[in-house]
């Protein structure tokens, strides 16, 4: 059985990882978006735009991250399923399925807001939780500097 | 003896100590932002998790904003601009 010791956790949690700096996730995001425009602008409603934008948001905040977190790996996952396909997982990779019993609604909460977090022990999950902030807060940070600059440039012209 | 076996979460996980999960909920207290729960050293941790997942929620809720925003600003502006203009932001 797969299990991960405290001491796992807390080494994870020193070692930065070199994808995640600040002008790194900023281009990853620029290119998503240049691929998102290149689809054809007025062939989609502005929904579904906005949809794919968001997804690209979270894809590349997922992918900066990298795969030492389990949240980043629970939300490529969910990016990146596609039905149908049946892929079978490598039997190397054990993961604990079962949803851990809730007895706090708090903690409830957190596991259904924070991706991957039903099934991890409580202080993974903490560890996870604050992750997960730091990188989202990053990410809305940026997407209003694009905001920001792009509504500049629409404002001068 | 029992207190700490009705607060570790897992049986069998080894032994997750109450200081080692105040450490924890220190550190994600420090990354929320210091609006919500105010100055003081001794929060909750009642208080810690409920900011958290209020704070996670309205980052979703400006994630959809800032999309739908975006997505607008796609149709009507020059992408190359845009993007000179963040990544002129970001090196400086």
């Amino acid at each position: 059985m797969y299990r991960r010791s405290f001491k796992d956790t807390k080494s994870s949690l020193g070692s930065p990882n070199p994808n995640f700096s600040k002008p790194m996730v900023a281009l990853r995001f620029l290119r998503a978006l240049s691929l998102v425009r290149c689809s054809g602008p007025g062939a989609r409603s502005p929904s579904y735009r906005a949809r794919g934008i968001r997804r690209a948001a979270y894809a590349c905040m997922a992918a900066s991250a990298g795969p030492r977190r389990a949240w980043s790996r629970a939300l490529l996952r969910k990016i990146r399923r596609r039905p149908g396909r049946g892929l079978r997982r490598p039997r190397a990779v054990i993961r604990r399925r079962r949803p851990v019993g809730g007895g706090d609604p708090l903690e409830v909460a957190l596991r259904r807001l924070v991706p991957g977090g039903g099934c991890m022990e409580y202080c993974r999950l903490l560890e996870e939780a604050a992750d997960y902030v730091k990188c989202l807060a990053m990410q809305v940070r940026l997407m209003q500097t694009i905001v920001d600059s792009a509504s500049h440039v629409n404002s001068i012209d | 003896m029992s207190t700490r076996r009705s607060r570790s979460r897992q049986a069998g996980a080894g032994r997750i100590t109450d200081e080692q999960i105040d450490d924890l909920m220190s550190k994600l207290q420090a990354i929320l932002p210091e609006a919500r729960l105010g100055r003081n050293d001794r929060v909750s941790a009642a208080k810690v998790l409920q900011e958290a997942c209020g704070y996670i929620r309205s980052l979703h809720r400006e994630m959809d904003d800032l999309s739908e925003r975006l997505s607008e600003l796609l149709s009507t502006t020059e992408m190359s601009s845009a993007q000179a203009a963040v990544v002129r932001s970001l090196l400086m």
